[in-house]
């Protein structure tokens, strides 16, 4: 019998503290971090945090660039004649700037349009060699609905029948619809691993619970109560949870921050505005707790069960 | 101490105890115990002693019958109510039975542990009870390092701690000397004086002499002989105890 007590995370153990006060011994025998169940729940808790935070990232990307585009429209004038390229985008520029509530009109001059180009076609690419469309940048001060495209499109068109007028933000519909999805993807994947650390926890208690089947009868006999005996249970797979659980924090959050600094290192627009804020931190602090919450709670349900089951 | 309005404190009528579809280990079990009453209960191996043991602290149910404990119906009573009427009852087991990772001294306090009793509360009468067993000094050791009569001794002190309403003992002196045999009965007639129910299962017929104000029920292949209906239930009208020791 001894032997069998000895095994499993929630041997009962030296002192009795979950039956009495403060000051009285645990009958659950904590192993404390030399069992296999702290360094599960460690690597569950850093992999939930990782993927919450990926999660929350993303998100903050999307908001963030949904904001700053939503009410942001491109002009763009696709005509071969430069000289009949710019004065249509003049026009064009005109006629937006006299609509009512347009922010801001910026004609992005040719310097800008090869500046933006030159990662990709290079430096020596003149205007001559391959025929860059003008582009007009307008900002309206609030986000942009369809009617006011279509305004804006009709007046554009009278004056400059080569331009194409295009809401910023339905060019990066396919872009937010990925990241879209990726965001269901950390979802799933920490309930995932809420579920997964559910079953380890049943799977530790049923196996306590058989180890320690001849404690569990004589404080039954004694006068000890399901819930008595399931908070033995409880007490133990909490300090696991708990110990383990600091643990993953602290690998999930090196982690984050190590993987931030190197996709701040990009220098790619969307990635930095994904950054986490001091809300997004906090949540990614309250995994263990949660963790330990699910634990406790599995193992208390789990117990009970199996008592009800005995006399 | 509750018990019946007729003043038992267990009524066990036509009780039957089979373990799968095996055939009944206890049949036809009918006899009442009286608070502060001392039985013996005698049989022999394989006679059913401890099946009846089971049902009188609650570790089975019965197959057929009716079981009244300390005035509550023990067949119908709801799991949840089972605990209030065990800390009533004090258990030492055949096989002690004692908590092997706890030291002597816990394996003591469990039960008023269960109960609740505050940790200040239960220092003196946990110490004083291993003294008088005779194991002060060794309070905190671990049962694997203590005799099989040191063993019986911190499950003696256990069941008796909390003052049962019943104590009941499975061959509690089969492991120790005659002289410890002796102190402990002493100890169990001590109990008994206060107004506990004591319960001896026993291979030790000398015993029986020990306690001359003893009851004896004998077990035979599971019926319980009762000559004198001293033991019957519904009891007799007049009550009074024709099974002296």
């Amino acid at each position: 019998m001894a032997e069998n007590a000895r095994s499993g995370f929630g041997v009962i153990g030296r002192r009795l503290r979950s039956l009495a006060g403060s000051g009285a011994p645990d009958l659950v025998q904590q192993k404390r971090l030399t069992g296999p169940m702290p360094w599960v729940f460690a690597i569950m808790v850093a992999l939930t945090v990782i993927a919450a935070a990926a999660g929350l990232a993303l998100s903050n990307m999307v908001n963030s660039a949904a904001d700053a585009l939503s009410g942001g429209a491109t002009v763009q004038v696709v005509e071969a004649n430069a000289a009949e390229r710019d004065r249509q985008a003049r026009e064009a520029a005109r006629v937006i700037q006299a609509m009512p509530g347009v922010a801001e009109v910026h004609l992005v001059s040719q310097d800008e349009i090869q500046r933006l180009i030159e990662p990709w076609l290079g430096m020596s690419i003149g205007n001559e060699a391959i025929p860059v469309p003008a582009l007009v940048d307008v900002r309206w001060s609030s986000p942009i609905t369809g009617e006011r495209l279509g305004q804006m499109r009709h007046r554009v068109r009278q004056v400059a029948p080569a331009a194409r007028v295009d809401a910023q933000s339905t060019w990066l519909k396919p872009v937010f619809s990925a990241i879209d999805s990726l965001q269901w993807l950390a979802l799933a994947l920490v309930g995932l691993i809420g579920c997964a650390l559910a079953a380890a926890v049943l799977l530790a208690v049923r196996t306590a619970l058989g180890a320690n089947r001849d404690t569990i009868e004589i404080v039954h006999l004694l006068g000890g109560t399901d819930s008595q005996i399931a908070r033995l249970f409880q007490r133990s797979i909490g300090f696991d949870a708990a110990g383990g659980g600091a643990i993953g924090l602290a690998a999930g959050l090196v982690v984050v921050v190590l993987l931030g600094q190197r996709l701040d290192g990009l220098g790619a627009g969307l990635v930095s505005t994904g950054a986490l804020g001091s809300l997004d931190w906090a949540l990614l602090v309250l995994v263990p707790v949660v963790g330990v919450l699910l634990a406790v709670v599995t193992a208390r349900l789990t117990v009970m069960r199996a008592l009800k089951r005995m006399l | 101490m509750t018990s019946t309005p007729d003043g038992e404190i267990v009524q066990f009528d036509n009780v039957g105890l089979r373990y799968g579809a095996d055939r009944e280990v206890l049949s036809d079990v009918s006899f009442t115990l009286y608070p502060g009453s001392f039985y013996f209960l005698t049989g022999a191996s394989g006679a059913g002693k401890t099946s009846l043991l089971r049902l009188l602290y609650l570790a089975q149910r019965p197959s057929r019958g009716m079981i009244r404990m300390f005035g509550t119906d023990a067949i119908t009573l709801p799991r949840e109510r089972l605990p209030a009427l065990r800390r009533r009852i004090g258990v030492v087991f055949q096989d002690f039975r004692l908590v092997p990772y706890l030291s002597a001294y816990d394996n003591v306090a469990l039960p008023l542990r269960v109960a609740g009793v505050p940790e200040h509360e239960l220092a003196r009468p946990v110490a004083d009870m291993l003294e008088w067993v005779q194991l002060g000094e060794r309070m905190h050791a671990l049962p694997p390092q203590l005799s099989g009569g040191e063993q019986q001794r911190v499950a003696i002190a256990r069941a008796v701690i909390g003052r049962p309403d019943m104590l009941i003992a499975d061959e509690p002196t089969g492991n120790v000397d005659p002289d410890m045999a002796i102190k402990l009965l002493r100890l169990f007639e001590a109990l008994n004086r206060m107004g506990t129910t004591v319960v001896v299962a026993t291979h030790d017929l000398h015993l029986l002499k020990k306690v001359p104000e003893s009851l004896i029920m004998r077990l035979d292949k599971g019926r319980l002989s009762d000559p004198t209906g001293a033991l019957r239930y519904p009891p007799r009208p007049h009550g009074g105890f024709g099974l002296r020791g």
